[in-house]
């Protein structure tokens, strides 16, 4: 078989646009990894169902081994690098470290996403509201718990530290 | 993954020419969440995918002149749990669109590619089915409806010819008096594939609680989606009572074909397509049952 020739790619991940050439056959998970050494995201199954893969792409929250990197062409991506500044960690991260929510460590950027996801969403979500929206995330550490507990005071803070009130939406479940 | 030509075309003509062109060997990819495990698994190995999403108007649902709608192939599953025209025709729908995989997942995988991977299981299949939906399809020779009911042809198998693609699922207008419910029978709540599956949908003659019409979709049970018509022509023009029911129940049960499998033996399966079957009919009676 003759080898699979390189296609260009533009990528935009956490603000900055990448042009880059790619085999098909990669995943966006590999070239966060591989290519721009943002290995933040992890890989745990390859197959969508363990959620260390999570990214925000155009805003939603996916799981990038499933996604073929040219399909993100021209597309906004957001990985875990993306959320904290230089000098302070999110307040999603915050409360992980402070709540106990992180053990291995391994399931917990894909977490962090799916709970910003959430956040974003819906700012004062009920518990009900996290453990649906980290369903696709598999934690083989934390048994959850502390993990729901960190979102819930994130969620308190961040809102709390907003100068207007945001109007809190309900989620889509039901 | 083994390497393939890759092309994003930006109209469904030359989606469709592409296609065509390289015949068995080319896949569409849409969400990429049935295809890429598979390409992974090496269960296929295409010479080209080509990727759907930018051609302009494939992810929209819209609403037909005669009340029914239309669904592009393209939308996807968070899309159809959140889109009010849904979730109020069709709140059946809207309903197990929101339980299916997980949000990561549903955010990706589409209508088009949980029909067209054609897996026995899929959870839009029997409701769309219940609901008398048609497939909006194009090819080479232009366009064609083909009732749900018979797109498929076998696990992973549909009448999709070389080059054809599915663009839309079309849905008739609500009726009146007409409730339907889908019970997904699986291990977990998220992230699980159907055991059984089952969806009722009945219409009740104004004021009475004698069924007009009904029909009774099973997955997960036979190689493809299966309507159960024994147990839908007893129910027809029969009161809904305890005992025809019970009877639907057992005539869904023996129009079931199951295979043993990791999540269920056959024998369990065709148990649970009566258990299901019941509680899906009771469901569209109040208790639980989603209007539509
Ligand atoms: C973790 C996980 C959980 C899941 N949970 C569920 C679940 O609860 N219930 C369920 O039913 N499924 C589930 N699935 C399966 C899958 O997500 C769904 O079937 C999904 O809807 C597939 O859509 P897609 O757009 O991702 O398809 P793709 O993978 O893009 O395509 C699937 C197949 O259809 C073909 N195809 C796609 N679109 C078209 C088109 N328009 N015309 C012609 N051919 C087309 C492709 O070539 C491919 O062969 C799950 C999958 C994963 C990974
Ligand atoms: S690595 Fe993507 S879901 Fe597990
Ligand atoms: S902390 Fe180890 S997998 Fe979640």
């Amino acid at each position: 078989m003759k080898p699979t020739r390189k296609y260009p790619l533009t990528l935009h991940v956490n603000g900055e646009t990448y042009e880059l050439e790619v085999k098909p056959q990669r995943t966006l998970l590999e070239v966060l990894r591989n290519e721009l050494e943002l290995t933040g995201t992890n890989e745990g199954c390859a197959t969508g169902d363990c959620g260390a893969c999570t990214v925000l792409l155009d805003g939603l929250p996916v799981t990038a081994c499933l996604v073929l990197a040219l399909d993100a062409h021209g597309r906004q991506v957001t990985t875990v690098e993306g959320l904290a500044t230089a000098e302070e960690l999110h307040p999603l991260q915050r409360a992980f470290v402070e709540r106990g929510a992180i053990q291995c460590g391994y399931c917990t950027p894909g977490l962090i996403i799916s709970a910003y996801a959430l956040l974003q969403e819906n700012p004062r979500p009920d518990e009900a509201a996290v453990r649906l929206a980290i369903a696709g995330n598999l934690c083989r550490c934390t048994g959850y718990t502390k993990v729901v507990e960190a979102v819930l005071a994130a969620a308190e803070a961040m809102y709390a530290g907003r100068s207007a009130p945001a109007t809190s939406t309900q989620m889509a479940d039901m | 993954m083994k390497g393939f030509e890759y092309y994003a075309p930006e109209t469904l003509d030359a989606a469709v020419e592409i296609l065509a062109r390289y015949g068995e060997g080319a896949y569409p990819v849409a969400g990429g969440t049935d295809l890429i495990p598979k390409m992974r698994y090496g269960h296929v190995a295409p010479q080209a995918v080509v990727n759907l999403k930018r051609i302009p108007g494939l992810n929209r649902i819209t609403s037909l002149e005669n009340g029914g709608l239309h669904v592009g192939a393209l939308v996807t599953l968070t899309q159809l749990s959140r889109e009010a025209l849904v979730r109020e025709r069709y709140p059946v729908v809207a309903h197990i669109a929101g339980k299916m995989a997980s949000a990561q997942v549903r955010n990706l995988a589409t209508v088009g590619g949980n029909l067209c991977n054609a897996a026995p299981s899929a959870d839009l299949a029997p409701p769309l089915i219940a609901l008398d939906a048609e497939a909006l399809i194009v090819g080479p020779e232009g366009e064609r409806r083909v009732p749900l009911e018979h797109f498929f042809t076998g696990p992973g198998a549909t009448v999709l010819g070389p080059g054809e693609l599915l663009t839309a699922v079309l849905l008739p207008p609500p009726q009146p008096h007409t409730r339907a419910m889908y019970i997904k029978h699986a291990h977990r709540e998220a992230l699980d594939i159907a055991i059984v599956g089952v969806a009722a949908l009945v219409r009740l003659a104004p004021g009475t609680a004698t069924c007009q019409g009904a029909r009774i979709v099973l997955g997960a049970v036979a190689p493809t989606p299966i309507r159960a018509r024994e147990a839908e022509a007893l129910l027809e023009g029969a009161p809904l009572t305890e005992e025809h029911i019970a009877e639907a129940g057992r005539l869904a049960a023996q129009a079931a074909r199951p295979i043993d499998d990791v999540r269920g033996s056959a024998w369990y399966r065709r148990k649970m397509v009566d258990v299901l079957t019941r509680r899906a009919i009771a469901g569209t009676r109040g208790e639980g049952g989603d209007l539509t």
